[in-house]
């Protein structure tokens, strides 16, 4: 599954980074009917996660209510070098992982 | 000679059987004069329907402001931050996967586009401003997808890409990325001219139930409001655009197709010569627009 993220190569101790993730994903509502009356099986991305240094930073549940390719902004406080590890999986169990790697400098 | 009436009108032997000096007859007479005299003649004349109802053509195409304005600037502030921002952006998603099919050989020969164009960021800079552009081998106009699938079939060997499939909307969105911010340049000369007329008259052409020409919308009523949109001028400088609507990425012929519907008119095929025509006018007419692909719209 595509996704994009924005994650600073470099980041100072201390220093609050914005992180950003954009994912392709079509968000299927399960509301939609296709011309034959049936519902198209709702299929959303129910869950995505950040993990930075092995350590939950960030959580969100999703459900209908978000519109197609998700987009998320959050922030996270740089306290030591790492990985940042992003997970994320649908209703019809595919699922995505995008990881970057943080240089904390003092 | 004794007279035989009294009155020579109604031949009544005396005055009490006239009946012309009935006073209820005068009534009668005075009231249909003032009727007559008081009704105007215009509410009788073809001058009162409304002029939306003629079927005439539509006068020349006097736009109330000078052409030029990109589609974006009729925007919210919000859309246009969501286009220029170029993370958020939801249409850099197709951008970033046209990229990688760029790369990602295909058909029997085993070759991708990368294997003849190299390097997309140079080779194909200010390439789809050309277009839709005139293949004169064959004599019909040629688009941006059409040109994809031209290389599909002949270079690569493969099936040719269907539009709207995701595959083929990545591809152009990348593409025409790869010329954001150069200004379009369709030139018209001798040989597409025929092309271009025939979309200049599809543009003026009144059409559907709603007997409307993409000229009303699009050039006399610019700036005013469709519901709750902001009239644009039709500009085609953004696509493929990622439509809030759609939730998806989506081409100009998409888009066209939906104002054909709009006008409740017959909706022609994807790929048809009418919209073929229909681009080619609309790429000469947004001449000097900068590309804005990939762009965002409600």
């Amino acid at each position: 599954m595509l996704a994009r993220i924005q994650v600073p190569s470099q980041a100072r101790r201390g220093e609050v980074m914005t992180i950003r993730i954009s994912i392709q994903h079509a968000m299927e509502t399960g509301y939609r009917l296709d011309d034959f009356g049936r519902a198209y099986p709702k299929n959303v991305i129910h869950t995505l996660s950040c993990h930075y240094g092995g350590k939950e930073v960030f959580r969100a549940e999703m459900g209908s209510g978000i519109a197609a390719n998700p987009y998320f902004e959050f922030y996270v406080l740089a306290d030591q070098s790492g990985e940042l590890r992003f997970e994320w999986q649908d209703d019809s169990g595919v699922g995505g992982a995008e990881r970057a790697t943080v240089q904390v400098v003092t | 000679m004794a007279r035989r009436f009294w009155c020579r009108w109604c031949r009544a032997r005396d005055r009490a059987g006239c009946d012309l000096i009935q006073p209820m007859w005068w009534l009668w007479f005075m009231s249909i004069g003032i009727w007559c005299a008081v009704t105007p003649w215009s509410s009788h004349s073809a001058e009162s329907i409304p002029p939306i109802f003629s079927i005439s053509p539509p006068a020349s195409s006097t736009p109330l402001a000078p052409l030029g304005r990109s589609g974006i600037t009729f925007a919210s502030p919000d859309i246009r931050q969501l286009q220029a921002d170029n993370f958020a952006n939801p249409g850099m998603l197709w951008v970033t996967r046209g990229e990688t099919i760029w790369r990602t050989p295909s058909g029997v020969k085993g070759q991708a586009c990368a294997s003849c164009h190299q390097d997309a960021q140079q080779s194909m800079q200010g390439v789809s401003a050309r277009y839709p552009r005139l293949d004169t081998g064959r004599g019909t106009i040629l688009n941006i997808e059409g040109q994809i699938n031209r290389c599909r079939q002949e270079q690569q060997a493969t099936t040719p890409w269907v539009y709207e499939s995701a595959d083929l909307l990545a591809m152009t969105a990348y593409l025409n990325y790869q010329s954001r911010g150069m200004p379009i340049a369709v030139t018209i000369d001798t040989d597409n001219r025929t092309q271009w007329e025939r979309g200049k008259a599809i543009f003026h052409r009144r059409q559907g139930q709603m007997n409307l020409a993409c000229v009303h919308c699009h050039e006399q009523l610019v700036g005013r409001k469709l519901l709750t949109d902001t009239l644009s001028e039709g500009h085609g400088n953004a696509y493929p655009i990622y439509r809030l609507e759609w939730q998806t990425v989506g081409s100009l012929q998409r888009r066209l197709r939906s104002c054909f519907n709009g006008v409740r008119a017959a909706i022609p095929d994807y790929g048809a010569e009418e919209l073929l025509a229909l681009e080619l006018y609309l790429g000469w007419r947004s001449s000097g627009l900068t590309v804005e692909a990939p762009g965002v719209r409600r």
